[in-house]
């Protein structure tokens, strides 16, 4: 059975003084106070992050039972020890069709409250550390479809990362339901 | 939590205990030969529980169960003789005792209605002359907290009346003494006194002069409440006074229940100096046995957090899960050449998870006794209610069923015990001109049957009136008036919901509500209830129920590339139709005439949008199952895969509810699979969203009435080939878990 958790609240808002100057790099090392740490998954060419804390464990793509009359992002649900777990294509989540999954793909299992829940990606790429105030607002310009579970961007070595929310993603997916499917229609 | 909290949580659960062991000896208590232990048991219980209210503060539940006590310790020693009101004073006591306790638990105040009107019984038996007693004043002042006194004046119109007083700070600088009150309250009658010492400082921090204690009084007396109002006159302005009267009393407690009300306090304090109580010479042989009730009662058992158990029982569940993963694989490689040892233990591990799952699922099992105990008082109540002269006959208490169960069988057992008390059983003058003994039976019976409990209720009454009921049904428009009913079907219109026979109204029955309700919890636990009714000689409602609520047995069937669980409690019958027995009514409904009824068909793959299964019934399989809502219906699949016993998981833990589908297990090739909600499925067949066609065609061109958006369907014009299952397992562990940074592992650690 899993056990949830502790959630650790990483973004504090006082910015230590002795600020460490090598920028944001994939370190491993704990954060400092006002670091924060994401495991970067791709999905196709687009690079997204979400909160380490959040991510229980990493595993391979492993067939699914559908569920009938779910958006097409809700590939169904798996069997995590015993825990029914829901599986969220994040391809399709993100409009892009659904992913041809294979046993090389990847599912996150992730913790939002008390859900246990797991995307499939891609592939996952790294651990990132990066200072809060690296993390730069989404332009608020346009709200995309994509932008609604992003939380921020943060450049990393020259890649740009998506900060994810699978916090907004559990959300939407209980609100709006409708939307999706039309977009998806 | 403090230590006090626990302590009182410890109370809570032993006096919880020890009032539904008391309730079960109360109600078997017959006053024409009961055994003498019984009442010391029940003594030794209220005894225990006084000590610990008091010592916790519960006032009203201290005098309660003093007074109780009492009572009861006179009937143990003889010298009062129990009979049929004693016994029903016992049980009523011990609901009132209960409601305090509940209302403790609670931290509200409880109701003093009844309680008073029990003590006044009580009184009146313990002092059945009403005697003027004579006046022994006693205010036990160096205690503190008690302090007791007789009416001198024994007059029918005493009251009892609760006081507060919370004096000002400044209560001894204004020359107030509040011992000189209470002296005074003592003289209007019985008081009990009660002080409140919360407020006191430590000992370094009081001010000597200053006052910090408040008193809560209770006072049985004639005198008004001005009469009392006056005795505080003096410090009315700085001091919080209220009072009120809480109840009558109508004879005034005699001089030996003064002496044993003495024993209150030092008890309150300190339970262990309940043996040495001055005034309790009559118990005091039982006193050390009074004092150790709880202990003794932990030598067989101990109490474990349900929370616990569950865990338990969920982890067993994946083991039995996992088991069956492993011995299919080890098969799955092996291939002919099996290794004989290999197979001997995998056959021993799958025996010895059975039989660890059967123990651990013992201990959720309870016997249903806890329920069937309940029973005698509602005949014993019901039947002087209704001038009817009825007993009431228990088999098979010991029968053990799941705690979940055990808890939802109260409700039905009481609405079909009331129905067939007011229904089935005759006035004891109708019995004996039938020819029947004057006295009605009823039998309460439990008994496991094939992997269930069956639990019947039958009597010996007039049976259903079938040409009333059926008249009934028509006028309350239940059935059609041409419809030709079976005796066996007009019987069961007592469960049709509304129905009722009742000319009128009554608190006992008649509003309608109850035997559908019956049927409706029942078959939300899996169960299924029927009745069964001969004129003349009586009702036998059988309810059968599973065993467990955590497990469920279940149908495998497949359709198209999914399989789905059809609860096996639903399904009545599996059939093929022939083609000309199905009849297009329009798009969206068909259906398919079984000896000459007529059912609707619920196509899964269509409501479901699976790809790939039989669309013709005629080639496929009809399951005809039972819905509470829309009666019987036929579900549509390709075929039965075979039948299973699943541990029901639930899948809004994670994610939400989905439509038609009730829960979700794992099979034990490890894949999860759907438990159907076949009541749910028979509305979604109302509205369908139906689509067969191929989904090449991309389009959905049909308008939806169905208020949830279309979605996307999930058909694939190539439906993915599913990985072989071997390889699924493998793929767990092909990646490897990413390796948090130090400060992280613990996080990550567990779970990788």
């Amino acid at each position: 059975m899993s056990q949830a958790a502790p959630q650790v609240e990483t973004d504090e808002a006082a910015v230590s003084p002795e600020m460490d100057d090598t920028g944001v790099a994939a370190i491993a090392g704990g954060p400092a106070d006002d670091q924060q740490q994401f495991v970067s998954f791709t999905v196709g060419a687009e690079e997204y992050g979400i909160d380490i804390m959040q991510v229980r464990e990493i595993k391979g793509w492993t067939e699914v039972t559908a569920l009938p009359n779910q958006p097409s992002y809700m590939r169904g649900v798996m069997n995590l020890r015993g825990v029914i777990v829901p599986i969220y294509d994040m391809r399709a989540r993100f409009t892009q069709g659904m992913t041809d999954a294979t046993a090389t793909h990847v599912v996150i299992i992730g913790q939002v409250r008390d859900k246990t829940i797991g995307i499939l990606v891609d592939a996952v790429s790294d651990i990132l550390t990066v200072r809060d105030d690296q993390i730069c607002p989404i332009p608020e310009v346009e709200q995309s479809e994509n932008a609604r579970f992003l939380e921020g961007m943060v450049t990393v070595n020259e890649r740009m990362v998506a900060v994810m929310s699978l916090e907004k993603l559990i959300q939407k997916e209980a609100m709006d339901f409708g939307d999706v499917a039309a977009d998806a229609a | 939590m403090s230590q006090f909290d626990q302590f009182k949580l410890t109370f809570f659960e032993e006096s919880d205990e020890l009032l539904m062991d008391s309730s079960a000896r109360a109600s078997e208590l017959d006053p024409e030969s009961y055994d003498i232990e019984e009442l010391h048991a029940l003594f030794r219980a209220v005894h225990t529980i006084k000590a610990g209210a008091g010592a916790f503060k519960f006032t009203e539940l201290a005098e309660f169960t003093h007074k109780f006590e009492t009572f009861l310790d006179w009937l143990r020693d003889g010298k009062i003789a129990l009979d049929e009101a004693g016994a029903d004073l016992i049980v009523r006591g011990l609901d009132i005792v209960s409601d305090f306790m509940d209302a403790a638990k609670n931290e509200q105040t409880p109701d003093n209605a009844q309680a008073a009107e029990a003590l006044v019984e009580i009184d009146a038996i313990l002092n059945p002359d009403a005697a003027p007693a004579a006046d022994a004043p006693e205010v036990d002042t160096e205690a503190g907290i008690f302090s007791e006194e007789d009416d001198a004046v024994g007059a029918p119109s005493a009251k009892i009346f609760r006081i507060l007083f919370k004096p000002g700070r400044q209560l001894f600088q204004f020359a107030n003494e509040p011992l000189l009150f209470i002296r005074e309250l003592a003289t209007f009658g019985e008081l009990i006194v009660d002080v409140d010492e919360s407020e006191l400082p430590p000992l370094d921090k009081i001010e000597p002069e200053d006052s910090y204690l408040a008193w809560t009084f209770t006072l049985t007396t004639e005198k008004t409440s001005d009469d009392i109002a006056e005795v505080f006159e003096f410090v009315v302005d700085d001091a919080t006074i209220e009072i009120t009267e809480i109840g009558a009393a109508s004879a005034p407690a005699g001089a030996t229940e003064a002496t044993e009300s003495a024993e209150a306090a030092p008890e309150a304090a300190s339970a262990d100096a309940a043996a040495g109580a001055p005034a309790a010479k009559a118990a005091a042989g039982d006193k050390p046995q009074a004092a150790d009730a709880g202990k003794k009662q932990g030598v067989t058992s101990i109490r474990v957090d349900l929370d616990r158990i569950d865990r338990l029982v969920n982890m067993v569940g994946e083991l039995v899960i996992t088991q069956a993963m492993i011995t299919q694989q080890a098969r799955d490689m092996a291939g002919d050449g099996r290794n004989q040892q290999q197979t001997m233990a995998e056959e021993e591990l799958a025996a010895h998870t059975r039989e660890l799952q059967d123990a651990v699922m013992a201990i959720r099992m309870q016997p249903v006794k806890s329920v069937f105990m309940r029973m005698p008082r509602l005949v014993r109540d019901l039947g002087r209610k209704l001038d009817k002269n009825v007993t009431l006959v228990m088999k098979g208490e010991q029968t053990e069923v799941d705690k979940t169960i055990v808890e939802e069988l109260a409700d039905p057992l009481t609405h079909m015990i009331r129905n067939s008390l007011d229904h089935g059983i005759e006035k004891p003058e109708d019995r004996v001109k039938a020819g029947k003994p004057e006295q009605a039976e009823i039998v309460l019976s439990a008994e496991h049957r094939h992997g269930k409990i069956v639990i019947q209720v039958t009597d010996d009454g007039r049976g259903i009136d079938r040409e009333r009921v059926l008249s009934k049904a028509v006028e309350q428009g239940i059935v059609a008036e041409d419809a030709n009913l079976s005796d066996e079907e007009i019987d069961n219109l007592i469960f049709a919901p509304g129905f009722s026979t009742a000319a009128e109204v009554t608190d006992v029955s008649g509003r309608g509500v109850g035997m559908d309700v019956v049927r409706r919890n029942i078959q939300n636990l899996g169960g299924r209830v029927i009745v069964q009714s001969t004129p003349g000689e009586g009702t036998r409602f059988m309810l059968t129920l599973p065993l467990t609520l955590a497990v469920l047995d279940g149908m495998v069937v497949a359709v198209g590339d999914q399989e789905y669980i059809i609860p096996l409690t639903s399904i009545i019958e599996t059939v093929r139709p022939a083609t000309k027995d199905i009849r297009r009514i329009d798009d969206n409904f068909d259906t398919f005439s079984m000896r000459g009824a007529y059912l609707r068909l619920l196509y899964l793959n269509r409501i479901f949008r699976v790809p790939g299964a039989i669309k013709d019934p005629s080639q496929g399989l009809v399951v005809v199952v039972d819905t509470e809502t829309a009666g019987r219906v036929g579900v549509v699949v390709d075929e039965l895969l075979g039948q299973q016993q699943v541990v029901i998981k639930s899948i809004d833990t994670n994610y939400q509810g989905v439509e038609g589908i009730s829960g979700a297990t794992i099979l034990g090739s490890g894949r999860v699979s759907l438990i159907l909600d076949l009541d749910g499925l028979a509305e979604m067949e109302a509205h369908p969203p139906v689509d067969d066609t191929p989904p090449a065609s991309g389009s959905d061109p049909e308008p939806d009435p169905d208020p949830e958006p279309d979605p996307e369907p999930e058909i694939d014009p190539e439906p993915e080939a599913e990985p072989e299952p071997e390889m699924a397992l493998e793929a767990d562990y092909d990646v490897a878990p990413i390796v948090p940074s130090p400060n992280d592992t613990q996080t990550m650690g567990a779970e990788v």
